[in-house]
Formats: C-alpha cells, sequence, structure tokens
C-alpha cells in the first residue's frame, strides 16, 4: 500500500524521531510510504482556542495535500480527532459543499497510527524488541474522540522483552489541552502531578502513548523531576528492533 | 462576576489542601457509585439519547409547551408568573412571599434561586431565607458560597461541619463540643431538629423545580433528605421558581428522566423522595402555589441552534464529579452557582461572554463531562464556540488585535500557509534556542511560555525536522537514503 504521512507540525519540529519510526515500521511491513512536503499543520491549535477561520484555511491545505492518497496515517491521536471530528463541521459552518463533499470522500482513508495498523492492516505484532519495562498513557483523543481501545495495548503486547504494566485512572486526562497548559499552568500542573504520580506507581522506566503532546506534557515534568521515568511515542517503541536483526524481511505476525 | 480570572481564583484554590482532599474523596466516590448504576441499565445509552432526544423536541416547541403548562397549572388552582430576567423574579417571589405577612420562608434546595439572587433580596425586604437541605443549609450556616451543584458543600469535611454547628445554630441550647461529635449521623439529626421548629412554624415555602409536566401542569423535585417533602406538605403556601428550559411535554417523559437523573446524580437507583404536585387540593399540602417561570437569558440560548443544548441540562452534576479541572479547582473558582463543565458553558452565556471569558478556557477538552453526561450535550464543543466568540469580540478592539494570543495565532496562520514558512521558522528557532538550551532540554522560556517551564522542561529543537530528514533521505547517496532500516537511531534516545 503507497501510505501518505501526515507528520504533524508538532511532530515534524520536536519530535522527528517519531516520523522516522512510523517510516521505519511501514516499511518493514511492506509499504511505500510518501511524504508530501508541502504539508504544514491540522489546525487543532487554532481551532481549540477559538481561531476558526484560521482554522478552516488550514483545513483546505490538507485536503489539497493528501485527498489523491490511497490512505493517509497521521502519528498523533489529537490530529486525527481534529480532521475526522471538526474538519466537517468547520466545512459545514463554513457552508462550503465541496469542502463538505471532499472531506466525505477522503475522511474514510485517514488513520491514527496504531488504528492503521491494527484496523486496516490486521497487524498487532510488528516484529520490535523493546526490552523495558513500560507503561500506556491512553490520550484523551484515543479514548474518547477515535475509540481506539485496546488497540495500542495489543500492539505493545507483542513486542519482544517488553514488560507491560497497566496505568490506574488511565481515563484521566494528563492536563496537557494546549493552549490550557500555559493559560491555566497551575491547574495543568496540578493534573500532571497526579499523572505522575500514577505513572510513577507503575515502576514503569518508559511511560508511552500515541500522542506527543501529552507525553511533552508528561515527559517535561517527568525530567524536570528528575523522576528516572522517560516517555516515548508508541511508533518509536514498534519501530525498535534486536540489534542485528532482520528487520527489514523479518515481520513476524 | 468578580474582577478576578478563573486562573486567578484556582491559583488560590489549588493551595487549599482542606478542600482538594475534601473534593477529591468526595467526587471520587460519587463518580464510581454513578458509573456503577450507569454501568448496570442494559439500556442506559438509549435512555441517554431518550433524554436528548426530548429534550431537543422540548425546546423547539419550548413556547407551545410553556402555554400549556400555564393553562393547566391554572386549571388545577394555581397561579403562574413570567420574570423576564433575575430583577423581575426577585420581586415577584418576596411580594408574594410578603402578601403572606411572614418574616420567614422555608426553601427547598433551588439552584434557579440562588441564580437570580433571593436569599439577599428575602432579606432586605424583611423575611429570613431559611435553606432546608442539609448542604445549603451548611453552606448558609457559614455564610459560605455553594461549590457543587448537587452538593454545595462538598468543599467541607464533617470535622468542619461539626465546628459550624457548635459555632451556629444558635438556639440550639444544648450544643457543645462536649456533646456533639463529628459522626455523620449525629450531625444529622442535628440538622434535623434544627430544622424542626423552622419547619413546622413557617407558613411560606419556596423551591426550585427539576422538572414540569406542560400536558398535567404538574411539576417535580427530586431529593435525597425529605426535607422537600417536609416544604411541599406542611406550609399554607408554596412558590416555586422554574427556568423555563426545565419543562417537559408528557407525563410519561418522566419514565426517562427519573432513571436518568438519580442514577447520573447520586449514583441511586431511584431517589429517596421523588414529590409531584399539580395545583392545589383542599386540605392536602399548600392552599396557595404560584409559578414563576424564569427567562433570564434562556430564550437567547435557546436562539443559538449549537449552544441551545446547554438548556439541556438537568442538574446531575455528573460533568463535575468526572471533570479533572474541578475535581482540583473546586467550585469556588468558577466564580457561579453553576460550577464545572456545566458552569463553565452556562455561566458564559447567562453573564455574556465578556464578563465571563476565562470560563470557556478552564478546560482541556479531555470530554469527560460529555461522556458522563445523562443527556449527552457536547460541552467541548460549546466551550469552543464560546472561546471563538470572545476571540471575535476582542478582534473588533484594535488592541484586542495586538493582544500576545491573537499575534501568536496570527503568526501561526502565517506560518502554516507555506511549508517553507514553517521550514525557515524551524531553521530559526534552532539558532535562536542556543541561548536557553542545556543537553536536549530548555528549562526557562520568555514571556507567556514561562508558564511551561515554570513546571516542565521543554524538548530543544533536533538538529534535524522530519522534513528536512525526509528530504535528504530522498537524495540518493546521501545519509539515511537507504530504507528499511533496523535498529534505527530514534528507537533507542529519549524523546522527552
Amino acid at each position: 500500500m503507497r501510505v501518505a504521512l501526515f507528520i504533524t507540525c508538532f511532530n515534524d519540529t520536536l519530535f522527528p524521531d517519531t516520523g522516522r519510526a512510523v517510516v521505519t515500521v511501514l516499511e518493514r511491513l511492506g509499504h511505500e510510504v510518501d511524504f508530501p512536503m508541502a504539508q504544514t499543520c491540522c489546525g487543532q491549535m487554532h481551532h481549540n482556542s477559538g481561531y476558526r477561520d484560521e482554522a478552516l484555511g488550514l483545513v483546505r491545505r490538507f485536503v489539497e495535500q493528501f485527498e489523491s492518497a490511497e490512505v493517509v496515517v497521521i502519528p498523533s491521536t489529537s490530529c486525527t480527532a481534529m480532521v475526522r471530528q471538526h474538519y466537517p463541521r468547520l466545512a459545514r459552518e463554513a457552508g462550503d459543499e465541496s469542502l463538505v463533499a471532499r472531506l466525505e470522500a477522503l475522511l474514510p482513508r485517514v488513520y491514527e497510527f496504531a488504528e492503521f495498523l491494527t484496523g486496516r492492516l490486521g497487524v498487532t505484532d510488528v516484529g520490535a524488541y523493546y526490552p523495558h519495562r513500560v507503561t500506556y498513557h491512553a490520550s484523551c483523543t484515543s479514548l474518547r474522540a477515535l475509540g481506539l481501545g485496546e488497540a495500542p495495548r495489543r500492539l505493545l503486547e507483542n513486542v519482544a522483552g517488553l514488560e507491560f504494566v497497566e496505568l490506574p485512572r488511565i481515563e484521566e486526562c494528563c492536563g496537557f489541552g494546549g493552549t490550557f497548559a500555559i493559560k491555566n499552568a497551575d491547574v495543568s500542573t496540578a493534573m500532571l502531578s497526579d499523572k505522575m504520580a500514577a505513572i510513577l506507581a507503575t515502576g514503569a522506566e518508559v511511560c508511552t502513548a500515541g500522542d506527543n503532546s501529552c507525553l511533552m506534557h508528561i515527559g517535561g515534568g517527568l525530567s524536570r523531576q528528575q523522576t528516572g521515568v522517560r516517555t516515548v511515542h508508541l511508533a518509536e517503541i514498534l519501530a525498535s528492533t534486536e540489534p542485528g536483526s532482520q528487520a527489514a524481511g523479518g515481520v513476524r505476525s | 462576576m468578580s474582577e478576578t480570572t478563573f486562573p486567578e481564583r484556582a491559583h488560590q484554590a489549588l493551595h487549599d489542601t482542606q478542600m482538594r482532599r475534601n473534593v477529591k474523596k468526595a467526587t471520587t466516590t460519587i463518580r464510581e457509585r454513578t458509573a456503577r448504576m450507569a454501568g448496570e441499565l442494559p439500556d442506559w445509552e438509549a435512555l441517554r439519547d431518550a433524554g436528548s432526544a426530548l429534550k431537543a423536541h422540548t425546546m423547539a416547541y419550548l413556547d407551545e409547551y410553556l402555554l400549556e403548562l400555564e393553562e393547566r397549572v391554572q386549571a388545577a388552582g394555581g397561579q403562574v408568573h413570567w420574570a423576564r430576567d433575575a430583577e423581575e423574579a426577585r420581586r415577584i417571589v418576596v411580594g408574594l412571599t410578603r402578601e403572606h405577612e411572614t418574616d420567614r420562608a422555608i426553601k427547598i434546595k433551588s439552584m434557579t434561586t440562588d441564580e437570580v439572587e433571593l436569599n439577599p433580596a428575602l432579606s432586605e425586604a424583611g423575611i429570613e431565607p431559611v435553606e432546608t437541605d442539609l448542604a445549603d443549609m451548611i453552606v448558609q450556616l457559614g455564610g459560605d458560597r455553594p461549590s457543587h451543584i448537587l452538593v454545595p458543600a462538598i468543599h467541607r469535611n464533617r470535622a468542619e461541619i461539626r465546628e459550624l454547628f457548635v459555632r451556629e445554630m444558635r438556639d440550639m441550647k444544648d450544643l457543645s463540643f462536649e456533646t456533639l461529635s463529628d459522626d455523620p449521623p449525629e450531625l444529622t439529626a442535628t440538622a434535623r431538629r434544627y430544622l424542626r421548629s423552622r419547619f413546622l412554624d413557617t407558613r411560606v415555602a419556596i423551591s426550585g423545580a427539576n422538572f414540569a409536566v406542560a400536558e398535567t401542569g404538574s411539576v417535580s423535585v427530586v431529593e435525597s433528605e425529605g426535607n422537600g417533602r417536609m416544604c411541599l406538605t406542611v406550609p399554607d403556601v408554596m412558590i416555586s421558581l422554574m427556568g423555563i428550559e426545565k419543562l417537559i411535554p408528557r407525563w410519561q417523559d418522566l419514565e426517562v428522566f427519573l432513571q436518568l437523573l438519580p442514577r447520573a446524580s447520586t449514583g441511586e437507583r431511584m431517589n429517596p423522595y421523588t414529590s409531584l404536585w399539580t395545583g392545589v387540593h383542599e386540605g392536602d399540602g399548600p392552599q396557595t402555589f404560584h409559578l414563576v417561570l424564569l427567562d433570564n437569558g434562556r430564550s437567547r440560548i435557546l436562539a443559538d441552534e449549537q449552544k441551545r443544548q446547554t438548556l439541556h441540562c438537568i442538574r446531575c452534576s455528573r460533568c463535575l464529579n468526572v471533570c479533572p479541572v474541578y475535581e482540583r479547582t473546586g467550585g469556588h473558582a468558577y466564580d457561579s452557582m453553576y460550577q464545572g463543565p456545566i458552569g463553565a458553558i452556562l455561566t458564559p452565556q447567562l453573564r455574556g461572554v465578556e464578563q465571563a471569558g476565562t470560563l470557556a478556557e478552564a478546560s482541556t477538552l479531555c470530554g469527560a463531562c460529555q461522556e458522563a453526561c445523562p443527556v449527552k450535550i457536547d460541552i467541548p464543543s460549546i466551550l469552543v464556540q464560546l472561546r471563538g466568540e470572545k476571540v471575535a469580540q476582542q478582534r473588533r478592539r484594535p488592541a484586542g488585535r495586538l493582544a500576545p494570543e491573537s499575534l501568536a495565532m496570527q503568526t501561526a496562520r502565517w506560518m502554516f500557509e507555506r511549508s517553507e514558512r514553517l521550514h525557515g521558522l524551524q531553521r530559526l528557532a534552532r539558532q535562536g534556542q542556543k541561548l536557553i538550551a542545556r543537553e536536549g532540554r530548555i528549562d526557562r522560556l520568555p514571556g507567556a511560555l514561562g508558564g511551561w517551564t515554570r513546571t516542565r522542561d521543554m524538548p530543544a529543537l533536533p538538529e534535524q525536522s522530519f522534513r528536512e530528514w525526509w528530504a535528504a533521505r530522498q537524495q540518493p547517496g546521501q545519509a539515511g537514503a537507504q530504507r528499511g532500516r533496523g535498529n534505527h537511531g530514534g528507537s533507542d534516545d529519549s524523546t522527552g
């Protein structure tokens, strides 16, 4: 399959390793990855902050960049939720019928990364090796907007060497919330403290998730407190293989 | 509304350790109980859909149903009054109470009377309002403010309540720290004794309403303690102040809401007391019944197709109990009768976005409220819409367009219009961060961004953005050009 990667501006700028990991995994599974260079941002920040017109421009841009793709994969649960949940409404509210129609045609081919692996490809074992104790933070968008359910967990359970440990109160928000993290920095930090306490209680070395925005927030707190726990995007765990293994063709399924 | 913002009030509240423990303990308990009660019904989702559909239908025909209600209430011997706003509601209720030459009125827990600030108006008119709901009574005795829709004194624990009773129940001569413990049944028994004399010698009762049935003219109050039932049986006069959105068309519709409400609010299969009254009945209960129908901004909310669903709220308070923000700030940070997620969308609409602008931002948009709401109100979308209205308002002022957030958003828009600009700024930022980044981390950012680094490190921009890596990879013979590498560099490095 020819997969168009929407990396998201956030990953592009701050977490390129996540994008490389997505490319690695998809190519290891035998798919071809395409990266339309003109892509920028999904518009989530503008939308959630009340800058609807600005967001609408980015909706059009996304559609132009990706409507010819066979499938689109996004390694971010919140950006995928933005595209899937809010794009159609923004287009409708703008009264742009042609945009609504183009979105209707495009959206069924847009997937979040873990969702693409388990839902579209039907793969739960991608041949990864990651010998660490790992807990999983389900982002709010993964849980509620996308309903990813057990998909990320099943992928993790099939990683060789990985010791999976359940995160208590997994349904609770980490406190990032985009500009909320700055505008309401105190409340955001109070929520983060509890999230960090839950993570530390698991005894995990690594906290993973499908969204680097939650992870930047959680990881920023864990780092500041010198906790000895780090955050790693799910894709990077799945891209990781045993040193010296023939990973390129060696998918275990 | 006060001059302070939500972040400022939250900042204060977060340091109130006693409140935080009390609220966390209480919301955790209620949250688990409501989840269990909702979960045990196989048709819970269908009930939510029915509740949502009934409310949507009611709102679409509210004018007709209101007139039907008025007619039925009058036919059953009640009197109906219409109040355009809080001021008019106060004038009507105070006037009606005065007619009966009483210096005291007993009250059933009511959000609506709080909304119109009835109690101060009664006091000013020489009528003492006596709250009979246990939690409301605790708030009133302490000169406190309610902090939760369902449990107004949720921020107090039993030790604090014991102290309050001993200090404030002055006509209870036998009450002292020696005679009263903080055992909940003992505290409740004391409250009962305190209230009993007031129930028996007060002629006028004032209530809100959970529901009013248009086709029968019946009004309903749903409660746990039975003090409402006392107010509905002993006094001669009953005055009910009800928001116009509390209406339901048919008697049969109660079937849906009387299942949804107790399970979502107190986490009970059925609430202990469901009172329904229709007009007046000779020799049975109050002989005079007034229903005051309050608009106070509701018809304006009704006019907005998307935000209209705010009026579907049945005041169960489940959104407060599941909200991670509320759990930490408590209710006072919302500076309103209506706290938590529903307060964050209702208060700005009642008071105007300008006055309550920071409330719409008091959310991470995590969606827990929408998921829990028994009538499926899409609270996150309404929050976003309110944020948009605030932005639009701000833009009408030149100074607003130059506000830091607005400038940042315009810059971001400009940057995202062309990928070359994004790329250029990535490179620029990488140069700029050399002044502040150390070992891949930034621990202090300038300006408003400092809110982030006060408690969190920020990862420094990596040497190469993804698009740069990709571009290099497309060049034959360049580093990283080969595909399908196994143990690639990124997987072993920390990202944060």
